[in-house]
């Protein structure tokens, strides 16, 4: 394919996908605003004020990057795993785009790019609602955008691993609720890996997204537990490998062809 | 439901495959060498399956449940992977240029397999887009596809909405779009009733009569006979039978006929063309064989000359249908 036809294959697509998450709002969009303003009233107006301060910072103010992270992980990772799933499992339309000449990496991009522009738009969303509850503060908006966008891509990546190896349907709830639930809470969301034991701050060193919960807050706050070059250097070796893994089997056909 | 379940009459379609320029130059459209598929599970699907399609050509490919032709179609369009073999379309070879082979087919699949929620429109021009053609362009030959079709009023519905004949007809929509030069359908008339098949059947002749080259699955006899130049039969992973329809046919060496007798003389004319090996079926009725070498006209003169008046001279089974049963006796998986 030339470029030009491999960029119109790229945006149908997107196309397709953006047009149906716009779609179906409620399902896409309107579930993690409603979850994080739950957490901005009961973290804010509830409890906030009988936790604190972390590092020098309003609790509510200091959970809100993470919020909106947690909404970026699962909805992006959600979005793809399922657009791949379904249309290799249930309809069998992924054969429309297998049969023709688009490359392995444009199938990829395209499949991602929906995920990262789900994301993108849920984070923005969450943020929007934040602010008449936690106020505007935003240290370094290049940091913000960078993790939002590399956060969303990882994840897309991700998502579409896992939509390409599932079997059934549960194969692609499985990990959302049992590793990357985990991970979330896990990784820094509600509190400073400062107040943990060494112990347990070691092997929170171990969860990526830790590395994008704590990048992220940086880029809001200017604070953050870990140096903000070695949190962006894990997002880009994981989107690198993530990206190798999901075009190698796309590529050879995994789960996809017999 | 007011839209008739037929398909383009042939002044709808004029022009409408002006793209085929290269035609009947003998070019092979299609070189299959040797493909064997042994499946994850260990079936082994194909067993060194080999067969050609000249440009322009029509091919049928026969064969029972199970004989591997959708195994055959899935490697040609690179849904599954071979186990050995080559393919060639059009002179590019499936591995080493498969973005250039892939160009060159469009395939209806024999199971549905668009996504029930999206618009029949946006199913035909997202097809364009996996092929690098612009919207722009991809708009106007969808409509035009979908009118040839029949399907121009259902163009905006949710493509749940059609019937199984309006699916079947969108899959071949969408497998022209890109304006292929080896069209591939499996089984597209499987579940269609007549008036349809038939209205198939002349979209068809008029996709070849354009220059298109055809290669089909089916079941049916009837549609071979009708549609096809060339003729493949498959049994169990290997072909068992391939050339013209003509000449498959002449692998019976004999064909049986059935003779009718004006009077109840069968005994006397059995004992005229006993060099036809007859046999005798009623007082006034016999069953001849006709070998390559021998004609009907011979028989039917000498029992004349003996003063026995043939009434009528009948096939005794359907031709194509009785090589298949010959050669797939006992095959069927
Ligand atoms: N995905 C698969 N995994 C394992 N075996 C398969 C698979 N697909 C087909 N087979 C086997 O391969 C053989 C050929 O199947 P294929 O679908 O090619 O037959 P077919 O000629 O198209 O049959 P039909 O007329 O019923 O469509 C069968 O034995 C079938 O069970
Ligand atoms: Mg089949």
């Amino acid at each position: 394919m030339t470029p030009f036809e491999a960029w119109i294959s790229f945006y149908t697509i997107v196309r397709k996908d953006v047009v149906r998450i716009v779609r179906i709002w409620p399902q896409t969009f309107l579930p993690a605003v409603v979850t994080s303003v739950l957490y901005f009233l009961i973290f804010g107006t509830v409890l906030g004020s009988r936790i604190g301060e972390f590092q020098g910072v309003a609790f509510l103010s200091f959970v809100v990057p993470g919020l909106v992270m947690m909404a970026v992980v699962t909805n992006a990772f959600s979005n793809v795993a399922f657009v791949m799933f379904s249309s290799k499992f249930f309809a069998r339309n992924i054969d429309e785009i297998l049969v023709s000449p688009t490359p392995p990496f444009v199938i990829v991009a395209g499949f991602v790019a929906g995920g990262v522009t789900r994301g993108v738009l849920v984070g923005l969303l969450v943020f929007l609602t934040s602010i008449p509850f936690a106020g505007l503060s935003i240290h370094s908006l290049p940091v913000v955008l960078l993790f939002l966008v590399l956060t969303s891509l990882a994840l897309s990546l991700g998502g579409l691993i896992n939509g390409i190896h599932a079997q059934s349907i549960d194969g692609i709830n499985i990990i959302p609720t049992f590793v990357l639930t985990p991970l979330v809470y896990l990784g820094g969301v509600f509190y400073s890996i400062e107040i943990l034991p060494g112990f347990w701050q070691g092997v929170t060193h171990a969860n990526p997204i830790f590395f994008v919960v704590d990048g992220f807050r940086y880029g809001f706050l200017g604070i953050s537990d870990t140096p903000i070059l070695v949190s962006t250097g894990v997002l880009l070796a994981g989107c690198a490998l993530l990206s190798l893994i999901a075009w190698y089997e796309i590529r050879s056909g995994l789960r996809l062809k017999q | 439901m007011a839209s008739p379940e037929t398909i383009a009459k042939a002044d709808r379609f004029s022009g409408g495959a002006a793209w085929q320029e290269t035609r009947g130059s003998g070019e092979p459209a299609l070189v299959v060498r040797e493909l064997r598929k042994v499946y994850d599970g260990g079936t082994e699907a194909l067993k060194g399956v080999s067969f050609d399609m000249p440009a322009g050509d029509f091919l049928a490919l026969l064969g029972p449940n199970g004989a591997g032709k959708t195994t055959v179609i899935g490697i040609l369009t690179g849904l599954v992977h071979k186990t050995s073999g080559t393919v060639a379309v059009f002179g590019e070879d499936i591995d080493r240029n498969h973005q250039a082979a892939r160009r060159h087919i469009g395939v209806v699949p024999q199971e549905l397999n668009f996504n029930i929620f999206e618009r029949v429109i946006d199913i035909v021009v997202n097809q364009a887009g996996y092929y690098g053609i612009p919207r722009s362009t991809a708009l106007p030959r969808a409509e035009r596809l979908l009118e040839q079709l029949s399907l121009h009023d259902k163009r905006n519905e949710r493509s749940r909405n059609l019937s199984g004949g309006m699916k079947r007809r969108l899959m071949i929509a969408r497998a022209l779009i890109h304006q292929p030069r080896l069209l591939i359908l499996d089984e597209p008339t499987a579940g269609v009733d007549v008036e349809l098949r038939r209205g198939m059947w002349d979209f068809l002749r008029q996709l070849t009569a354009g220059g298109t080259t055809i290669l089909m699955t089916t079941h049916y006899l009837e549609e071979a006979e009708q549609l096809a130049r060339h003729v493949a039969i498959i049994n169990r992973g290997t072909i068992i039978a391939d050339g013209t329809v003509k000449g498959i046919l002449s692998r019976l060496h004999s064909e049986v006929v059935t003779v009718e007798l004006v009077e109840e003389k069968a005994e006397a004319a059995a004992a005229v063309v006993h060099a036809f090996r007859p046999k005798l079926v009623e007082p006034g009725v016999l069953d001849i064989e006709i070998d390559s070498k021998a004609t009907v006209g011979t028989a039917v003169a000498a029992l004349e000359a003996a003063g026995i008046g043939v009434k009528m001279v009948r096939s005794k089974s359907g031709r194509l249908e009785e090589v298949f049963m010959r050669l797939t006796s006992g095959g069927a998986a």
